[in-house]
């Protein structure tokens, strides 16, 4: 029988997860803060926020449903054509539109690809997301005509943000249009992670057979979640073809798609904001280390992964318990939460 | 259109060389291995050391690159994969994504981006005819060394006591340790053995693949294509997918250049949606 102290405290704990941690509102302040703490850095800022926006898509496969990919940059690289294209021959003018076209484009590639994804074992689906990105790479080649082939899509000149906002060559209003894509973005993701289907997906990757037993439709929630992942990456990627008003082969290789596995998990997955944090050290050790060794920086990015699974991810993400003791302390809300528990007890 | 199908079966024999190794090591600790091509790569950048800077003929550099692809193989086998046989699938894949990338920027940094070749003696060069068919001697070389190495592993696999250990541990490895099989021995020397293999087919397919420190990441597809299409239970099922896969290739590169390297992808893509689990896959006891 379920006692109403029982039903409180599973509603509590459920909207728990919910509520905002004071840390997330900092975290958000700061990255606002940006705009005017950092003014002559927007260009990277720019370039962690779509790379965060790439990782956050990667997080709900990866970290959600248990899906390993090898071939994310696929999505991105339709995503960053599409919107390339668009603007190019003045088909859709306006970059949030075209930014929403771009994603609904690869979220279409993802749902169709998903199908071929979603069978077999871990290793059929590494094999088939890095075989679908290799041959969107290849048709982006072949079609030299409409790509521009090797050498990229070029001349593409950008409109105004809604007509107003211009992207400045020192990339102010890139910046902040990206935060707030991201933003809004990481809203829906978070509203999707915490709802029935967020739970669901998690109960999918822990373990798809008893999942399928209590009834959940495992290969349709896959396939979804699939999809509006794929719609995140091209956002992404539109986000960095309107940037910067260039699109290249580049977009769909192997090293970005490898890279952003490395990015997701030195943020950690499974909790959204492991693609924002993991996209702020890779690009700030990328920095680093292409300036140190500008020819051979991913021999350390092989090594760093290598020691991180040697080392044991759990150990690695032991370093920030005190962090998360300072956390508990911050939430105001903790303590009355416990009172509550020690009345029903 | 026999050439082409001679051509398309050297490449498919070299490609089946290369990838052996990985689909025993997968078959057995169902471990994913991304950096199964550095091995190759090793191989294949020992007999170019070795045959034009120190003047060791090619026939015989070919076993070298074997012994040295497979001695790395057991020493990093045995440093760093055995640490993760029982980690998830992700945590594999990290690992050898890290490992090739290390390979690629480390051989970058030591022999160099361009590509490279070994001399190969005048004796294997140019082609004859042979009743109106085409037959590059190099390429009849691959066929004959690759077509012996698939007909002794299928030997060693079926008739010998190792064989059948292996076979055994492959099936339920479980029930292979409580009778007494050293698996973790089997799989070392597997390990080994395979990335020999790979050493060797990387050897032997610097003139016909091209060698230079991208190689494991540019044929990475082409092995789990192999692994995948071919199954991981027998030797056979690799070998027919490995032809297929090189015929397909070679074929459609030639009658459809434009098309270039879709020829596969859609092969592989027909493949499994008519049978996810791969062509030649048997019902799994796991």
């Amino acid at each position: 029988m379920v006692t109403p102290s029982l039903l409180r405290r599973a509603t509590e704990s459920l909207s728990a997860r919910v509520r905002w941690h004071p840390l997330e509102i900092i975290f958000w302040l700061v990255a606002f803060g940006m705009i005017w703490l950092m003014p002559t850095r927007h260009l990277i800022l720019t370039e962690i926020a779509w790379l965060g926006l790439f990782a956050l898509s990667l997080d709900l496969i990866v970290g959600y449903a248990g899906i390993i990919s090898l071939g994310h940059a696929a999505f991105f690289g339709v995503g960053a054509y599409a919107a390339a294209l668009l603007a190019k021959h003045e088909l859709i003018n306006e970059p949030v539109l075209a930014l929403l076209v771009a994603g609904l484009a690869a979220m279409v590639v993802g749902f169709v690809t998903s199908f071929l994804v979603l069978r077999g074992s871990d290793l059929t689906r590494l094999m088939v997301s890095l075989g679908v990105a290799l041959m969107l790479r290849e048709l982006a080649n072949q079609f030299g005509w409409l790509t521009g082939g090797a050498d990229g899509l070029q001349g593409v000149v950008m409109q105004p943000i809604l007509g107003y906002f211009r992207f400045d060559m020192f990339g102010h209003n890139g910046f902040i249009y990206c935060l707030i894509v991201l933003f809004v973005l990481f809203l829906g993701a978070r509203r999707l992670a915490n709802s029935p289907f967020g739970l669901s997906l998690v109960a999918i990757k822990n373990n798809p057979l008893r999942a399928a037993a209590i009834g959940i439709p495992v290969d349709r929630r896959l396939v979804e979640i699939y999809s509006i992942a794929a719609f995140y990456a091209g956002v992404a990627g539109a986000l960095l073809a309107q940037t910067t008003a260039f699109a290249s082969l580049d977009v769909f290789s192997f090293d970005r798609s490898a890279d952003l596995l490395l990015v997701l998990i030195i943020g950690g997955t499974g909790y959204l904001y492991g693609g924002l944090i993991g996209a702020i050290l890779f690009k700030l050790m990328q920095d680093y280390l292409s300036v140190l060794t500008p020819q051979y920086w991913p021999f350390w990015i092989g090594a760093l992964l290598v020691a991180m699974v040697l080392i044991g991810r759990d150990r690695i993400t032991a370093w920030n318990a005190p962090l998360r003791d300072i956390a508990a302390k911050l939430d105001w809300r903790a303590g009355r939460r416990a009172a509550a528990a020690a009345e029903d007890r | 259109m026999l050439t082409i199908l001679f051509d398309g079966v050297a490449y498919g024999m070299l490609l089946f060389v290369l990838a052996c190794g990985l689909s025993v090591t997968l078959g057995l600790m169902n471990l994913i291995n991304l950096a199964h091509g550095a091995f190759a790569m090793a191989g294949g950048y020992a007999t170019v050391v070795l045959v034009n800077q120190l003047g060791v003929p090619f026939i015989l550099s070919l076993p070298l690159a074997f012994l040295i692809a497979a001695a790395i193989g057991l020493v990093m086998e045995r440093a760093i994969y055995v640490h993760v046989y029982r980690k998830p699938h992700l945590e594999q894949v990290l690992l050898t994504i890290g490992l090739v990338f290390m390979a690629v920027a480390g051989t970058d940094y030591v022999m160099g981006s361009t590509q490279v070749f070994a001399h190969t003696p005048d004796a294997l060069q140019g082609q004859f005819h042979f009743f109106g068919v085409g037959i590059g001697r190099y390429r009849l070389l691959i066929i004959a060394v690759c077509g012996l190495l698939a007909l002794g592993l299928q030997y060693i696999l079926t008739y010998t006591r190792f064989g059948s250990r292996l076979r055994a541990a492959v099936d339920d490895q479980r029930v292979a340790r409580g009778l007494g099989i050293n698996v973790n021995g089997i799989f070392a020397l597997t390990f080994a053995f395979g990335s020999g293999l790979a050493g060797l087919g990387g050897a032997l397919g610097t003139e016909i693949l091209g060698l230079d420190p991208t190689f494991p990441l540019k044929y990475m597809i082409y092995f789990l294509i192999v692994v995948t299409v071919g199954g991981t239970s027998t030797i056979t099922g690799p070998f027919l997918a490995s032809l297929l896969l090189g015929i397909g290739d070679v074929a459609g590169k030639y009658y459809v250049p434009k098309l270039g390297a879709f020829v596969i992808y859609t092969i592989m893509i027909v493949v499994l949606i008519w049978r996810p689990n791969g062509l030649f896959s048997r019902a799994s006891a796991k």
